[in-house]
């Protein structure tokens, strides 16, 4: 599949032509503010890959399947016939790869041990060495607790929290946020792949790619009021976190509707889906629609009627963020 | 520093120590009490406690339930004592006991929560049982039992642990 459909490029001619008009026009200064204030040009893509039997007969995910699973999502994210060389598009030897996984859910609603075994095995396939591979969150235990096992130093893939290595001393800021960064982003990684999870959250509406930025910093508990508007989309401005931020692979396998963020397995289903996107913005869109779906199945409100839309969404989204495309028109779901 | 500067500064350096002390003895009394909330293992039967029971204050809250400690800030949580348990070796299960300013908390939380796939049981003030939770509230306390697994048990066995937390629970 191209990347830019045939609607889009008819898109993209359209607007070359009243580019040009603009230009004829009025000259450089209008056809920046018309650019400016036009989308952009082609579709933000999200792919959804479903396995009804992800986890066989059990109830745990099946290893083998997962990688398949993962290899289809991203072949249908490049449009490659290759596992590797869709990796290759991403990362290359030599690259530091920080894999932020999401554990506050605890066991039942993290990101699953076995996708980011498959993430570290295409990764080390693509040229990545075991110890430039750092899977990190915010706190070892609470990584231990969900099934990783901690490691640090030797050439081994290194897994661990910021509270081994503590939060820069120095405090960025961007707009609503102030913040001191885990030395793990700024130190240990040029290469983020945001590995977080589906769910319902309390405060904000739902919680997918962008709030699990929350987990880069010392003060996330500062950020909730007004449903973490704008706090998310602020945070996410960060250079330090937006110039290496690749691709979000949503672990999708559980997910959940109501009374997240923690697990609570009556407001949580067996989804068995990845969702992937380069766009954070665009996945998350796309994330609180399945959410909402589920919510109307279930007969429950709609997070607007429950007062609480996930609007950072929105703002994540404006021109004073461009983080990525929330228009649905705009985004080209594929499902495989 | 004279005389009289050096024994008012020992003076509150005093007072400082013993208000330490008393807040220092009143936590590791509130600690005892929550633990014994906490059945030991095989106390219930099947159940044991895997792991050492953990509080948070509810200044620390976000720390362990981070995005939803508000709604307990704003219904009063005064903190939360949890503990890991295994049934049988075969299925794990959280206990999170969260310790309300009132009842009137306990019930507001219990109540914020919409009743899919939960059944009201009795069991305490109020009580809400799935096939792999239960959710009950008792005068100030609000508890919470997840287990991680589904079986033909687990459901009996969640309800068994419950009412062994619940005859234990004190009122204050």
């Amino acid at each position: 599949m191209s990347a830019i459909s045939s609607s889009n490029r008819r898109d993209f001619l359209k607007k070359c032509l009243t580019g040009a008009a603009v230009l004829g026009a009025g000259g450089r200064m209008e056809l920046l503010r018309a650019a400016e204030q036009e989308a952009p040009l082609t579709k933000s893509k999200v792919v959804i890959a479903r396995d009804p039997m992800l986890r066989g007969t059990g109830a745990t995910v099946d290893s083998h399947r997962m990688l398949t699973l993962l290899d289809r999502s991203l072949q249908a994210l490049f449009d490659r016939d290759n596992p590797t060389e869709t990796w290759k598009k991403l990362v290359r030897p030599g690259d530091t790869v920080g894999l932020k996984v999401n554990t506050l859910g605890g066991r039942g609603l993290s990101s699953n041990v076995q996708l980011v075994e498959a993430i570290c095995e295409r990764l080390q396939e693509a040229g990545i060495k075991a110890s430039d591979i750092v899977v990190w969150d915010r706190d070892s235990d609470e990584m231990e607790h969900v099934g990783f096992h901690v490691s640090t130093g030797g050439n081994r893939m290194q897994c661990f929290g910021t509270d081994r290595v503590d939060y820069e001393q120095e405090l960025v800021t961007h707009g609503s946020v102030g913040s001191r960064l885990s030395k793990i982003l700024t130190q240990r990684c040029n290469v983020l792949i945001n590995v977080p999870v589906l769910k319902d959250h309390d405060g904000a509406g739902v919680t997918i790619a962008l709030k699990n930025m929350y987990g880069v910093i010392h003060n996330p508990n500062k950020y909730h009021p007004n449903g973490c508007n704008p706090y998310i989309a602020d945070l996410n401005m960060l250079p330090e976190i937006r110039t290496r931020m690749r691709l979000t692979i949503c672990d999708a396998t559980t997910a959940c509707f109501e009374g997240g963020p923690g697990y609570k397995p009556e407001y949580s289903w067996k989804n068995n889906a990845l969702i992937v996107s380069q766009d954070p913005v665009a996945l998350d869109y796309t994330g609180w629609q399945i959410i909402e779906r589920k919510r109307a199945e279930k007969g429950l409100k709609t997070l607007e009627g429950d007062k609480r839309a996930p609007n950072y969404i929105a703002t994540a989204a404006d021109a004073q963020h461009r983080l990525g495309i929330n228009d649905p028109r705009k985004i080209a779901v594929v499902e495989v | 520093m004279t005389s009289v500067g050096a024994a008012k500064v020992r003076g509150m350096l005093l007072v400082m120590v013993a208000v330490a002390l008393i807040l220092n003895v009143s936590c590791k009394r509130q600690s005892r009490t929550e633990a014994s909330f906490f059945p030991a293992s095989n106390e219930v039967a099947g159940w044991a406690m895997a792991g050492d029971m953990r509080t948070f204050e509810a200044a620390d809250l976000w720390k362990y339930i981070d995005g939803d400690a508000e709604r307990y800030l704003k219904a009063g949580v005064q903190r939360v004592s949890t503990a890991d348990y295994k049934f049988q070796n075969k299925v794990d299960a959280t206990v999170d006991i969260y310790i309300m300013a009132s009842a009137e908390g306990a019930e507001k939380i219990f109540q914020s929560e919409p009743a899919v796939n939960g059944k009201p049981i009795q069991l305490g003030d109020g009580a809400r049982l799935s096939s792999q939770s239960l959710v009950f509230r008792k005068a100030a306390y609000l508890v919470q039992i997840v287990a991680f697994e589904e079986s033909a048990e687990t459901q009996q066995a969640l309800l068994q642990l419950g009412r062994g937390i619940e005859s234990r629970l004190v009122s204050r």
